[in-house]
């Protein structure tokens, strides 16, 4: 039994420790929108945010996240869309949509740390995000737009 | 206006009997002749429907597949705009699954193509209806009433009725023989660029992938199939799986073998437990190398001729200038992002299947073939066709696919899910690893070319050979002809040579090869009249105006001709397929130890009527990032029988940092829409090739590109 914080609750999970986190969401909690893609981290399909920064969840075993605060794509926001959610819409990003929770959960995590990240940054934190639909370059806009966004809620307050 | 047969259109009575429904037909049934007189309704399937209920809920049942081309979006637009109601008033559902509604593949750009008059015409007609129901309802002409925004309002007036309200009145009207279609320059909807209406949900993870069906006593299995192609399962020792807490079940069954489990995790270390013994059936000779040199080896006589126009071999001896080139593409992986997986529940001799497929008529089918009775299909066999009332036991749940390309035109993984759930007796969730996706594909062809064209005084192309080698005569030659340019001989021989290898549909299909070489044998000849790609190209699509068109668009928004930065080039090419044309400039830098980077690349796109044009810029950017990477990161390698790639880090796809600049300029048509998901595959490589020859003088002729050919150039 392995005691979580996911989405800022505690979750008992009745699961071998060497689970990785990935499957414990999708199979245990049913949180499917974290999704299987390579199983290895070569994808990012499933990236989830722990303690703030981007991590893939195929390759976390549950007893390296006692302590840890994990936020998964359901967690994102509480009541209305994330900045980073809302710019997704507006840019029209998703195509299949299987790769995009992951990577909107990877460009919380850079803007977290880079507010206002150019397009190198952008393509450094992004690079381990596929896509096979190929929507790279409206993710880029849809990053530059979250950003602006958020800085305006952030002026505003 | 256009006049409509009746009897491609019938009222259905609902279950409640209250709303207003209509069925019709999705393919081949743009029958505008006017016959009506002839009308029969009672022989008529339809296979698509329009209901308005009581509670003013408007929804279109249709048969396609959602993957990321947007038809959930761009279908119920067609409908809307006629039925003149906001488009997020109309949800669309999926069709049910029956052998009578004819085929419901979701393939070959075919889409839109299909639904573009049966759709309007059905919002024509249940607005007219409607029309006519407020009319006789307010004993008014119907010339007084009009429809606007899910009413029906009396213009002198003002007051007005909501569809819900009139729909139960319409259904009881007979079905009019006339309604007015927009015309192109009335449309409010269509042509503007719309979001996709499942965008929130794919955005917080709502959307339901295959992977993600969940089910009460649901079990999850992964399953192993032989690493050499064409082997069988000879011995297993599964002792040690069945220790792996959670492992509920070892199954072999025709495919290979697979663990059954309470989680995906349990089933993938059972998995990795079993000690298994395979016969190769000698396959381990095959190499694609080893078909690489068969294929070079056969004589430049094709086996067949598929099409012939002129005298080439006369138009070949009377050139000015001859020109003989070799070509070979390789394997593909379609590479979803969403593995191959499928959930099945046979119970009672009935089975629901959930699955991420392309071809849900197919999935049904196989699955029948499961859980028939041994009398049943014996009879199925003598009949060669499963019972319908047999079928209608067999439900199929189409999800929405993490990616298709083609991919999911199959139904291995349908088949495999469907017996673990008979050998289980539980519903179960097959689920593959990246590696068996990768490694048990149905891919690209591996194919050779071999093209031999002829230039006349006027350094015009006077013939043009083209000699396919390869197995599958559509996968291999497929897109080969008719090539759009004025040629006055032409011949596209096929010679037939067959491999262990599966292979199957991958995004534009032997489009996607034959766009290549085609594409790239025409800048060869360029070159060697010392003419201007771009300008030789033109000069043979006269004949061709949409073509022309689309080359000289792409051509002039990227700045054909102006100066470039060292070790830079641009490459053009023009291809048209599944009813739209593609030109394509790619802007491409080569680095001093043969690394490619595309910069840029403009596309311009004829697909007739540009109904959702965000859509189609769309899927331009992806078909460019598509054949991208299979140009220039990754191929599947075959040796001693069995895919050399297994994941990501061997088959590399394109990331954000390689994205190149994508521009899409829209042709504006009033021509019939043409498919959008394919055609932006076929020009791409030739486009990136032809602009790495303008950079370096090197001409790739083998895909991928290999930076060791390009290293000093």
């Amino acid at each position: 039994m392995t005691v979580l914080n996911i989405n800022n609750n505690k979750h008992q999970i009745d699961a071998n420790d060497d689970m990785p986190l990935l499957w414990a969401l999708r199979d245990i909690l049913g949180l499917t929108g974290t999704k299987y893609s390579c199983g290895s981290g070569y994808c990012g399909t499933c990236t989830v945010i722990v303690d703030g920064l981007a991590q893939r969840a195929c390759m976390l075993p549950l007893n390296s996240l006692v302590g840890k605060q994990i936020i998964t794509i359901e967690g994102l926001s509480s009541d209305s869309l994330h900045p980073v959610q809302q710019a997704w819409l507006d840019e029209n990003v998703s195509q299949c949509g299987y790769c995009q929770t992951g990577q909107i959960m990877a460009a919380v995590a850079l803007l977290n740390e880079i507010p206002d990240p150019d397009d190198q940054q952008i393509d450094r934190a992004m690079a381990g995000q596929l896509c096979r639909c190929g929507t790279y370059q409206r993710i880029r806009k849809a990053i530059h737009l979250a950003s602006s966004m958020m800085k305006t809620s952030q002026d505003e307050k | 206006m256009t006049r409509l047969s009746r009897r491609n259109f019938i009222k259905v009575s609902t279950i409640t009997g209250t709303g207003l429904m209509l069925g019709f037909n999705l393919s081949g049934c743009s029958d505008d002749s006017g016959n009506s007189d002839k009308s029969s309704t009672t022989s008529f399937n339809p296979n698509a429907w329009l209901r308005i209920t009581e509670d003013n809920n408007i929804t279109i049942i249709v048969a396609e597949s959602e993957m990321g081309q947007g038809v959930m979006t761009s279908l119920p637009m067609l409908i809307a705009e006629e039925l003149e109601v906001d488009l997020n008033k109309v949800t669309t559902e999926r069709a049910p699954v029956d052998p009578k509604f004819g085929k419901q593949k979701t393939g070959g750009s075919t889409s839109i193509r299909e639904a573009w008059h049966p759709l309007r015409q059905a919002g024509a007609i249940a607005r007219d209806m409607l029309i006519t129901a407020a009319a006789t309802t307010w004993k008014i002409a119907v010339s007084d009433c009009s429809a606007n925004n899910g009413h029906i309002e009396h213009t002198i007036s003002g007051k007005r009725l909501s569809y819900g309200e009139l729909a139960p009145l319409a259904a009881t009207l007979p079905i009019p023989e006339t309604a007015f279609l927009k015309n192109p320059e009335e449309f409010r909807l269509i042509g503007k660029s719309v979001p996709l209406l499942n965008g929130p949900d794919m955005v917080t993870g709502k959307t339901l992938f295959g992977s993600d069906v969940t089910l009460p006593d649901l079990l999850v299995a992964t399953i192993a199939h032989c690493p050499v192609f064409g082997g069988q399962l000879t011995s297993m020792d599964d002792s040690e799986t069945r220790k792996i807490p959670g492992v509920q079940d070892v199954v072999r069954i025709d495919s290979g073998v697979a663990v059954v489990a309470s989680h995906y995790w349990a089933a993938h270390k059972g998995l990795q437990s079993l000690k298994l013994e395979w016969d190769t059936k000698g396959n381990e000779r095959i190499s694609d190398q080893s078909i690489m040199d068969r294929f070079s080896s056969h004589p430049d006589t094709a086996n067949e001729i598929l099409s012939q126009t002129g005298d080439p071999g006369a138009g070949l001896q009377q050139a000015k200038e001859i020109l003989e080139a070799f070509y070979t593409t390789p394997f593909q992986a379609h590479a979803t992002m969403e593995p191959m997986n499928c959930t099945a529940h046979v119970h009672n001799g009935e089975c629901d299947i959930w699955a991420p497929t392309q071809s849900p008529d197919d999935a049904q089918y196989v699955a029948s073939t499961y859980i028939l009775s041994t009398t049943e299909k014996l009879f199925a066999k003598i009949r060669r066709k499963i019972s319908d009332v047999r079928l209608d036991a067999i439900r199929v749940h189409t999800t929405q696919m993490g990616g298709g390309f083609g991919r999911r035109l199959e139904t291995d993984y349908v088949a495999e899910a469907v017996q673990l759930s008979l050998a289980t007796g539980k519903p179960v969730k097959l689920i593959w690893s990246r590696e068996q996706d990768m490694q048990h594909d149905f891919y690209r062809p591996l194919t050779h070319h071999r093209l031999s064209g002829g230039l006349d005084t006027n350094s015009r192309i006077s013939a043009w050979k083209h000699h396919v080698i390869g197995p599958s005569r559509g996968k291999s030659t497929g897109g080969a002809e008719p090539i759009i340019y004025a040629v006055p001989a032409f011949q596209l021989g096929y010679t037939e040579d067959n491999y262990p290898v599966p292979t199957g549909y991958w995004r534009s299909v032997g489009s996607s090869h034959n766009g290549f070489v085609i594409e790239s044998f025409v800048d060869e000849l360029a070159s060697s009249a010392g003419a201007d790609p771009y300008q030789f190209r033109a000069g043979l699509l006269e004949h061709s105006p949409r073509n022309l068109a689309v080359l000289r668009l792409a051509a002039e928004k990227s700045g054909w001709g102006s100066p470039l930065a060292e070790n830079t080039g641009r490459g053009i090419a023009v291809f048209e397929s599944y009813g739209s044309h593609v030109a394509q400039v790619a802007e491409v830098t080569v680095t001093q130890s043969g690394t490619v980077r595309v910069n840029r690349v403009v596309c311009a796109v004829d697909c007739g009527i540009a109904v959702n044009p965000d859509t189609i810029k769309a899927q331009m950017e992806g078909a460019v990032v598509f054949g991208l990477t299979a140009c220039l990161k990754s191929a599947i390698n075959i040796e001693k029988g069995r895919v050399m790639q297994s994941n990501f880090h061997d088959f590399r796809l394109l990331r954000i940092d390689e994205m190149p600049v994508v521009e899409t300029h829209i042709v504006v048509s009033d021509e019939e829409p043409g498919g959008i998901g394919e055609p932006g595959v076929p020009p791409i490589a030739a486009a990136i090739t032809n602009a790495i020859y303008a950079a370096t003088g090197v001409r790739i002729r083998r895909l991928p590109v290999s930076p060791a050919d390009l290293a000093r150039h």
